[in-house]
């Protein structure tokens, strides 16, 4: 980032505020220590959190600490006293450094509890634990003594050249993929944990610096290469597994559920209508693939190809939406979400009873239909493993490929909706629906699309989840499954696509790696919701509307937004 | 100078006959009989509560009369959904102006083009409302909710436009804003009527809709209590006392 070209000499900035002098060399003495630390051993007994027990052999948590201490080096270099101030012109280094000698005590303090836990008692930190705490608390000291620069440039504005942009995309996106397939690879809950807590460190970190802003307007300027980068790094995710099925089992779920999150956020995030059944649609997509399914379960005759099931089973489900629609759909708010709660109860009683001694034998009522067999589309079996480029991929790895085609459409078709007539018409009902109806907006019209366009699309992701599961059964599509749909829009940030597959990925994830919570996973979830109101109501990414809806007495936001506008014009 | 109930023949642009409309059982407008030609600015003054607003919404679509008729074009559209009417060529800019706060300028005015199905038109439109109200224009990707009211009100007044409309409704254009910013959206109206747009202006401002309108209805609740000429009801002795502010 030293390529950033200064567009004016820094003559007239103020002189900077004394600092204490020891603070900066109290950080370095601290990044040192944290270093040193992680190269000696951490605890007594290799058996726990991956091996911390090698001196001059680092483990997965060591080095993390080590990757900590690194970017916290190059903060301090960047302060007024080091050789890269002029890249600290740009960057908040002071607070970066604030975030990250707090988290990274924290992350010290968690280690050492985690030793003691695991191996009973405090006994069995060895020396390097103490000190690479030590050097975190000094690390943290030394930054709060730190003061922070008086005049900052903004980092969004910067102009960089195009290969920087695309190449810290390409950096940010690479170590998403490390780091994902690292955390997955995680078998105990501490390390996972500690390696989230690293995670959202250093993410909070390069926020607090502003190289994130820098990094999110680097992303605009290059949108294709982002949406590729991404793309690119989700294709290659199985071929970090070496044909392992147990994280993919967890990324398929979270691809199906996304998937339909991004169904459900047409409905609520463009167009506003709080659905609280909409897991049903999925479940009618999935039942029909069943019921037109090869297995010995199946009760209806009829056997087409897997891509004329995808239709009928998403056809279906759009029918069914709009069926619960029309009559529902001219009632608005809190109406609509109790009919449509009604309706993903219905569909689930229907579902349980269908099951000949109280009507037509469909679905086999609460058995439901196991022995699905696997996919085989132009010859292709999903059920076996693959071997390209001598990588095994393993039975999920090909579900996981064909989810993420799906989701790709699922984006796709979201994007275009948004940015058409039709996405303009949804934003202003959601808005104020009696100006759209004054505006020729056909109000009724559009939500029933809305309603039907979602459903289609969850009743897609259901006949591939079929397949996938290999079983049906009423009891998988319960409330619980509408609420974390919904939960998972609200926490990423509604209207978005980034923020909804982040939010289903967190809620989808956390779940599967930290079971030993299962039983608290409600209380925890209501907790993050509850944290998220008050904090960041707009959820984790931003919609640029939504931070105007939330913020409107921010008036600092509404010029920055302004401004921000203003430069975009510009260019 | 009473309220004319006969019959007239069918040559207005908008007619509208013995129109009934009630909340529940609180009937808000009573019986009233009046109509728009083409090319002609008219104007409905009343106080609070007369039953303007009502009457609009009821011509737009977004509430149903109990009784009466309302005829456009030579068409009856009183059960005649909302959007159809705004397709037909008959826009409402509400009360209130009612822009999208979240939405930018340009948004904002894409989406009283809504019922229209030319983008090339569309965006010939946009230009010129840019052209009638150049801060628009320099504002174009702002959100329209950082904009004050009388900025809000060009916004309205143009969002209204872009449905190329044959007939605008002008409901209270002059609320809440600056007298110059009222002066400039009262010669907007005319601006408008020259450029061949037909305008039915309701207005608590008696003074400044009566001086611009080919023709005037006070309506006090709910009934048409005087109608004539802008010129005649100006001079009117009663429309002076209650409407004017003078003795």
């Amino acid at each position: 980032m030293t390529d950033v070209q200064t567009e004016t000499p820094a003559a007239e900035v103020p002189a900077a505020p004394k600092a204490k002098p020891f603070a900066w060399p109290l950080g370095l003495v601290g990044v040192a220590l944290v270093v040193i630390g992680s190269f000696l051993s951490w605890s007594y007994d290799g058996t726990i959190l991956n091996n911390l027990s090698i001196n001059f052999y680092p483990g997965g948590l060591q080095i993390l600490a080590i990757v900590a201490a690194v970017l916290a080096l190059v903060l301090l270099l960047a302060e007024q006293q080091g050789p890269l101030s002029n890249l600290g012109n740009w960057l908040d280094a002071t607070l970066g450094l604030r975030v990250l000698g707090t988290g990274l005590t924290l992350y010290m303090a968690l280690v050492l509890v985690a030793i003691s836990v695991e191996s009973d008692g405090l006994i069995n930190v060895n020396p390097g634990g103490y000190v690479s705490f030590a050097g975190a608390a000094l690390l943290a000291v030394g930054a709060w003594l730190l003061p922070l620069r008086p005049q900052l440039r903004n980092l969004s504005e910067a102009r960089t050249p195009a290969w920087l942009d695309i190449l810290a995309i390409a950096v940010l996106m690479a170590a998403l993929l490390f780091v994902a397939a690292y955390a997955l690879g995680l078998e105990d809950a501490w390390s996972f944990i500690l390696c989230l807590l690293f995670v959202a460190v250093v993410a909070t970190a390069l926020f607090r610096t502003g190289a994130m802003s820098w990094v999110a307007q680097a992303g605009q300027r290059h949108r294709k290469v982002l949406t590729l980068a991404s793309f690119a790094v989700a294709f290659l995710f199985p071929f970090t597994q070496n044909g392992s099925d147990a994280n993919m089992s967890i990324a398929t779920a979270v691809l199906v559920f996304g998937a339909t999150a991004m169904g459900l956020n047409i409905v609520v995030g463009l167009a506003g209508l709080l659905d609280l059944g909409y897991i049903a649609f999925l479940g009618s997509g999935a039942y029909v693939a069943a019921t037109l399914s090869t297995s010995a379960f199946a009760t209806i005759g009829w056997k087409p190809p897997f891509l004329v099931v995808v239709l009928v089973g998403a056809c279906v489900a759009a029918v069914l939406g709009l069926i619960i629609g029309s009559p529902t759909l001219r009632v608005s708010g809190d109406y609509l979400a109790i009919v449509t709660l009604g309706f993903g109860e219905i569909f689930r009683f229907a579902m349980f009873n269908l099951d000949g001694n109280n009507g037509p034998n469909l679905t086999n009522g609460p058995n439901g239909i196991p022995g699905i067999p696997d996919l085989e589309v132009f010859g292709f079996n999903f059920g076996v493993a693959h071997h390209p480029f001598g990588i095994e991929l393993g039975r999920f790895s090909n579900y996981y490929f064909l989810l993420l085609v799906l989701i790709g459409g699922v984006i796709l078709a979201f994007t275009r909706l948004n940015n058409s007539r039709i996405g303009r018409g949804w934003v202003a009902i959601r808005e104020d629906e009696k100006a759209a109806e004054a505006m020729g907006v056909n109000v009724f019209g559009l939500k029933l699309l809305a309603f039907a366009v979602g459903a289609f699309l969850a009743g897609l992701a259901g006949t591939i989840k079929a397949h996938q599961d290999g079983a049906v059964s009423p009891d998988q599509y319960i409330f619980l499954e509408s609420a974390f749909l919904l939960a998972a829009i609200v926490l990423g940030g509604m209207g978005t696509i980034a923020g909804v597959l982040l939010g289903a990925t967190i809620l989808k994830l956390l779940p599967e790696k930290l079971r030993f919570f299962s039983e608290y996973r409600l209380l925890l979830f209501g907790v993050l919701l509850v944290l998220m109101m008050r904090f960041r109501p707009e959820g984790l990414v931003a919609s640029r509307r939504r931070q105007l809806e939330f913020h409107e007495e921010d008036e600092e936001l509404a010029e920055a937004v302004e401004h921000k506008l203003l430069v975009e014009e510009a260019k | 100078m009473t309220a004319s109930t006969e019959e007239k023949p069918l040559t207005a642009m908008l007619e509208v006959r013995d129109l009934e409309v009630a909340y529940g059982k609180i009937v808000a407008v009573k019986k009233i009989s009046f109509s728009v030609e083409q090319g002609q600015v008219v104007s409905l003054i009343g106080t609070n509560g007369a039953g303007k607003t009502t009457t609009l919404r009821t011509i737009s679509g977004l509430l149903r009369p109990t009784n009466g008729e309302i005829w456009f074009q030579g068409e009856r559209i009183d059960h005649v959904q909302a959007h159809d009417i705004v397709a037909r060529g008959l826009a409402h800019s509400p009360e209130g102006r009612r822009i999208f706060p979240k939405l930018t300028v340009e948004e904002n005015l894409l989406l009283g083009a809504f019922a229209r199905r030319d983008p090339a038109g569309v965006r010939t439109d946009l230009d010129s409302a840019y052209d009638l109200f150049p801060i628009l224009g320099e504002r174009r990707k702002q959100p329209a909710g950082t904009f004050s009211g009388g900025e809000q009100q060009m916004l309205a007044m143009g969002r209204a436009m872009m449905s190329r409309p044959k007939l605008m409704m002008l409901d209270e254009p002059s609320m809440g804003l600056s007298p110059i910013m009222m002066k400039r959206i009262m010669s907007t109206v005319t601006e408008l009527q020259k450029q061949g747009t037909t305008i039915l202006l309701v207005e608590q401002n008696a003074q400044a809709a009566l001086k611009r309108a080919d023709y005037g209805y006070v309506l006090e609740v709910g009934q048409i209590k005087l109608s004539g000429t802008g010129r005649e009801l100006l001079v009117n002795d009663e429309v002076r006392k209650a409407y004017l502010g003078e003795d």
